[in-house]
């Protein structure tokens, strides 16, 4: 095989699923029903893409706990994104049992990130 | 006994170590040996020698004997079975009392259990299969530094497995030209990479600049991807004293984790490290050099499951499991059988996994199972699937070997492995459909298409030497 010789831009991808192409609203729906069957609490979070490398972004509202409705889900994402719309937004799922995130990504980049 | 009188010479063991009507107490310390005796033994006076070469005994009654209380402090076979598929074997299921070993001391434990009684000549071969640690004795050790959960609060890694590599050629690069290996995989999507088991502080790269050069490249592609990077520092050494200083001056640079042999340099040099990495902060990630040595033989060492159970007493966040799929040795049901005694907090006894008892590990964290040795991109979907979320799959050839050097090869396992999730939480079938969500996850990335392109034909079927026993 002939040696690629392509450059390989490093690109700033934010953890789990920064490698795939933007997720569309029935991808992201998909992981909200996964999150939700898995027994976790959805989460939303949104930050300025300049303290994105913080642990701590900020939450929007509460962890929704007990909401089972994905799409009610999605809506507190267009919510936030409406409210923060140069921020960067991710959904995490919180995993009461191992006390931990059981899922965590970015559903909304602001333009030009 | 206070009735006793001391009759000098040599008397069965079995008069004082076959016990079968006992019941095992809960802090009794279990074991279970796969023991072929020499022709004209019976079995039960070969699995009482073996209880009491690994407990109190010796090869004649001695004096002393009656000073303490030898009912308290043997150790007693009480259970014989037969090895499925083997006439020779036979399992020796044997319980030690507590008070034989040392608090926290995995070292004390291994010592009587596996010490002269493997060279005893009244055995041709003896394996010890399995172990139950009482929680007794689990609560006075201080197993990982962090754990599972820990470790991902700190490396932001939610939702997946994570993806590594071994730095390679694995010996002979300058400290300056491996570092740019580190920074061009981290950059390209890798979590973290990991010093070669062999790389220590040789002539053509001392460990101090080693250090300097891959902390450098850490931090750089850490704040170039917005993600957290690691690289595994091998503070691996000749003495404790060499090792403490490297551990000490990686956490001078501020590096999350660092490395060490558990096998080669001993379980006591490894506790003391896990003890410092609890106190300072630091992440533990642990290789096993030397390990096939001892468990290969189905009939003559330790299993790994046993060594696997030893080190999360005595502290590491990530073991080394083999791959089940990959170039390295390595049975899929045994292997998960010792994975789960790696992560979960109880996990009970399953003959189809190799696990003879019931394990309860309280509130001990968990090890991160990590899977390294031959495996590349189409593998991905197995892994997966095979080690779930709470593990590390490194891809050293698998992405240092891709056209397009480091960061493509990074790029392709990433794509990968997040296809591979995504598809995988979809509800998709990971090792039926495995194919296509890899072809498909290629269509928006060129560094994957390439990586199937390139590893397409390579396979790695040869049997597995140590099987489960099964007749």
């Amino acid at each position: 095989m002939s040696i690629q010789t392509d450059d390989y831009r490093t690109k700033s991808t934010l953890e789990t699923f920064g490698f795939l192409p933007e997720f569309t609203a029935d991808e992201i729906y998909d992981q909200i029903v996964y999150i939700i069957n898995q027994g976790w609490n959805c989460s939303i979070e949104h930050e300025d893409p300049a303290n994105t490398s913080a642990h701590y972004w900020g939450m929007w509202k509460l962890p929704m706990f007990g909401e089972r409705d994905p799409n009610a889900v999605l809506a507190e994402i267009d919510q936030c994104r409406s409210a923060y719309p140069n921020h960067v937004i991710r959904l995490i799922g919180y995993d009461n049992y191992t006390q931990c995130q059981g899922h965590n990504f970015v559903v909304y980049r602001p333009r030009g990130m | 006994m206070a009735n006793k009188t001391f009759n000098a010479g040599v008397q069965d063991y079995q008069l004082t170590y076959w016990t079968p009507d006992y019941t095992p107490l809960d802090t009794d310390l279990l074991a279970c040996f796969k023991v072929v005796p020499q022709e004209g033994v019976p079995r039960e006076e070969a699995a009482a020698a073996v209880a009491a070469e690994s407990s109190t005994g010796t090869w004649t009654t001695v004096w002393t004997d009656l000073l303490t209380d030898m009912e308290f402090y043997k150790g007693r076979a009480y259970r014989i079975e037969d090895v499925p598929g083997d006439k020779n074997a036979f399992y020796a299921f044997i319980a030690y009392p507590l008070d034989l070993f040392e608090e926290g001391s995995v070292v004390n434990v291994l010592t009587s259990l596996v010490g002269n009684v493997f060279g005893f000549k009244a055995v041709r071969s003896l394996r010890l299969e399995d172990l139950r640690f009482p929680m007794a004795f689990i609560k006075t050790c201080g197993g990982p530094p962090s754990g599972i959960q820990v470790e991902r609060d700190k490396l932001n890694k939610y939702g997946r497995p994570m993806l590594g590599c071994t730095i390679k050629p694995k010996l002979g690069l300058s400290a300056k030209n491996y570092g740019r290996a580190v920074y061009e995989c981290l950059r390209g999507g890798l979590d973290l990479t990991k010093d070669d088991e062999n790389i220590n502080s040789q002539p053509f790269q001392r460990w101090r600049d080693r250090f300097e050069f891959v902390a450098e490249a850490v931090d750089k592609a850490t704040a170039e991807t917005g993600e957290r990077k690691g690289h595994y520092l091998n503070v691996t050494a000749g003495t404790v004293e060499e090792m403490m200083k490297r551990a000490e001056f990686a956490k001078e640079l501020g590096q999350p984790i660092i490395m060490h042999d558990f096998l080669t340099a001993g379980f006591t040099a490894n506790t003391t490290l896990a003890n410092w990495c609890r106190e300072n902060g630091m992440l533990l990630h642990i290789h096993r050099a030397m390990h096939a040595v001892i468990d290969r033989n189905p009939l003559h060492g330790i299993h790994f499951r046993v060594l696997a159970k030893c080190l999360r007493l005595s502290g590491g966040d990530h073991l080394h499991t083999g791959t089940v799929v990959g170039k390295l040795e390595g049975d899929r049901a045994s292997t998960l059988g010792f994975v789960d005694q790696l992560r979960e907090s109880f996990v009970p006894e399953d003959r189809s996994r190799g696990v003879f008892f019931d394990q309860d590990w309280g509130s001990m964290p968990g090890v991160m199972a990590v899977a390294s040795g031959g495996i590349h991109v189409w593998h991905m979907p197995a892994l997966v699937n095979i080690f779930g979320d709470d593990s590390v799959l490194q891809f050293g050839g698998g992405t240092q070997g891709h056209p397009g050097g480091n960061a493509a090869g990074a790029a392709a396992n990433r794509v990968a492995l997040e296809a591979c999730v995504k598809a995988r939480n979809e509800g998709r079938d990971l090792e039926r459909e495995g194919g296509d969500i890899l072809r498909d996850a290629a269509r928006n990335s060129k560094e994957l298409a390439v990586a199937l392109e390139t590893w397409k034909e390579i396979k790695f079927e040869f049997d597995t030497v140590d099987k489960l026993d099964v007749g």
